[in-house]
């Protein structure tokens, strides 16, 4: 199913969660609402789903206007960061829940449930209660529960957000093959840009009520539209007037004729694959470098060495915004 | 060592406190053996004393689970109008004596009051009989289950309840089959407390009952008599069974209690 929502605009009191947000999201995509937390990404997201009614605005499924109707009708399938599993009930009955609402037939309960528990993993643990499952159990079991009942749309709000890095990794390379499986269209939310990255087709960063930019993510990264898109998705640092990746900067012993910064290396940190270098320019401006290692090691830079950082022009640059991108520091 | 004086401590103004008085009482109402004691709770009146103070609990209490019950989903899931003042309202009972409670619900039914001369004008009576009894005893055990539901309702959150929308059920479906079972130790405890209230109270019911024998005397206005007339093995007989009661109601709950630790 499509989505479009149409000059969404949401306060709660004196706080403006949603300005005047316009998006489309197409049938079958797997896509990520991502930014900052308090950005309005969740709340975009609920209000999708109807479990928030925008103040202005008006939101369409599949082209047909979905704004008044409640979330009951939507046939949407939603998965909340703290599970919300029903703890009073087993996995079983989590899972069913939606069926028998929808009074469908013993037989074809029993069997669907029984797929979808194997769908996630969760076959064998059947008759346990949520209390008796570890984090990741219990959002898989909640996934379960979102899909018994063939919603078109599966949203999640930051699923994975409670869960440890490890855990997390495991159900996001899981939730993109379900993606591709159950044929849903998918929207999460996440304040993690590699998750985003990693998961989905299309991104779309929404930060301070509004919608920064939409497109694939490489297309986010390799070309954002302004200056906090360029800094949310990877890395950035300044040099001199612009803003560029770490790793489009190239590191020269002598200036070779080329149009280069001069500076001096303060740090040369190694990362393992890669070396971070840090180089005060003339004008008194921090630069940071990444490099690969062997590059670095070939280059023999210490602390207090000479070198002319040339920007390479492959990748995004910006002008240098009034101090918006965290990792621009004032020399 | 500071840690044993502070247990001896506490043990010890609980015994001075509650325990020698209920001990004393068990003691001084069997200090004749069995006999005077059955004697005593058989007549004609604490019979009917017993039977009306079982069934005055029987109707307040499922009149506060379902008020209670009602009124703490509002609280702590609506933004109600006047949420603070329902609130406020809701512990009145709490904050209130009984006594004065007692005289309100009397000014107010009686035959000049503004319910009361409707109620006459219908030949209806609530005071001095069962339904005044009802009425008095269900508002001053009223915050019990509010106070038991809405901290757990408000600690829960509503993401259950939004989950069981998404996945289709409609408002009474969710409450009957996520809200409800979720807070039903609150339930249960704010049960157990009202009921325990109910049987106790003394200050409303005295002054809306009339206190008529075999009609409308509930069991701690029975004991009250009893004292007064210097009837001292009624009064004990009487006490030692309303005591008896409560033990036995809190034996229930601490059972209960035990019982949700498991799923």
């Amino acid at each position: 199913m499509s989505i479009d929502a149409r000059g969404i605009t949401k306060t709660f009191g004196d706080f403006h969660a949603l300005r005047d947000v316009t998006v489309s999201i197409e049938r079958g995509r797997l896509t990520a609402l991502l930014g900052p937390s308090g950005g309005g990404k969740s709340t975009l997201l609920r209000i999708i789903a109807g479990l928030e009614t925008p103040d202005e605005g008006r939101v369409y499924i599949d082209g047909k206007d979905m704004t008044g109707i409640p979330a009951r009708r939507r046939g949407v399938g939603f998965v909340f960061q703290h599970y919300a599993a029903f703890p009073h009930m087993t996995v079983w009955d989590n899972v069913a829940f939606g069926l028998r609402i929808a009074k469908s037939d013993r037989a074809r309960t029993r069997e669907r449930v029984g797929e979808l528990l194997d769908l996630v993993h969760l076959s064998g643990l059947s008759h346990r209660y949520p209390a008796e499952l570890s984090g990741g159990q219990r959002q898989r079991m909640a996934l379960a529960r979102a899909l018994a009942v063939q919603p078109k749309l599966l949203l999640l709000d930051e699923p994975f957000g409670a869960l440890d890095v490890k855990v997390r990794q495991e159900l996001r390379a899981w939730l993109r093959e379900l993606h591709e499986r159950v044929h849903a269209t998918t929207v999460f939310v996440t304040h993690d840009q590699e998750e985003a990255m990693e998961l989905a087709d299309q991104v779309v960063l929404i930060n301070d009520g509004s919608v920064e930019q939409i497109g694939p993510p490489e297309k986010l990264y390799d070309d954002p539209a302004n200056p906090f898109v360029m800094g949310f998705l990877g890395a950035t640092t300044r040099i001199g007037e612009q803003l560029v990746r770490p790793h489009d900067i190239e590191v020269l012993r002598t200036k070779n004729g080329f149009d280069a910064y001069e500076g001096v290396v303060q740090r040369v940190i190694g990362l393992g694959f890669h070396s971070r270098i840090e180089v005060v320019l003339a004008d008194g401006s921090e630069s940071t470098v990444q490099l690969t290692r062997a590059h670095a090691r070939q280059l023999e830079l210490r602390v207090g060495d000479t070198v002319y950082l040339r920007p390479l022009g492959e990748g995004p640059t910006h002008e240098i915004p009034d101090a918006r991108s965290g990792d621009v520091q004032p020399a | 060592m500071s840690k044993r004086l502070l247990r001896f401590t506490a043990l010890g103004y609980l015994t001075l406190l509650l325990l020698a008085p209920v001990g004393m009482i068990a003691y001084r109402t069997f200090a004749h053996g069995m006999s005077p004691v059955w004697h005593a709770l058989t007549t004609p009146s604490a019979l009917h004393a017993v039977y009306l103070s079982l069934a005055v609990t029987a109707i307040a209490v499922p009149l506060n689970v379902v008020f209670g019950v009602g009124t703490g989903v509002l609280l702590a899931r609506r933004r109600m109008p006047a949420g603070g003042l329902v609130n406020l309202l809701v512990n009145l009972p709490f904050a209130m004596s009984p006594v004065v409670i007692g005289l309100a619900l009397f000014v107010l039914y009686g035959r000049t009051g503004w319910i009361g001369s409707w109620l006459a004008a219908h030949s209806l009576q609530v005071l001095f009989s069962f339904p005044g009894l009802v009425l008095a005893t269900a508002f001053v055990s009223l915050p019990f289950v509010i106070r038991e539901v809405v901290p757990v309702l408000e600690e829960l959150g509503d993401d259950q309840e939004q989950a069981a929308a998404t996945l289709g059920a409609n408002s009474v479906q969710t409450f009957w089959r996520i809200t409800l079972p979720s807070i039903r130790w609150a339930v249960v405890y704010g049960v157990v407390l009202s009921a325990a209230r109910a049987l106790g109270e003394y200050g409303a019911v005295s002054i809306v009952s009339g206190n008529i024998v075999g009609q409308t005397q509930t069991l701690p206005l029975l004991v009250e008599e009893r004292f007064r007339d210097f009837d001292s093995t009624g009064a004990y007989s009487a006490g030692f069974l309303l005591a008896l009661i409560s033990l036995l109601i809190l034996a229930a709950m601490t059972v209960l209690s035990r019982r949700k630790e498991h799923p």
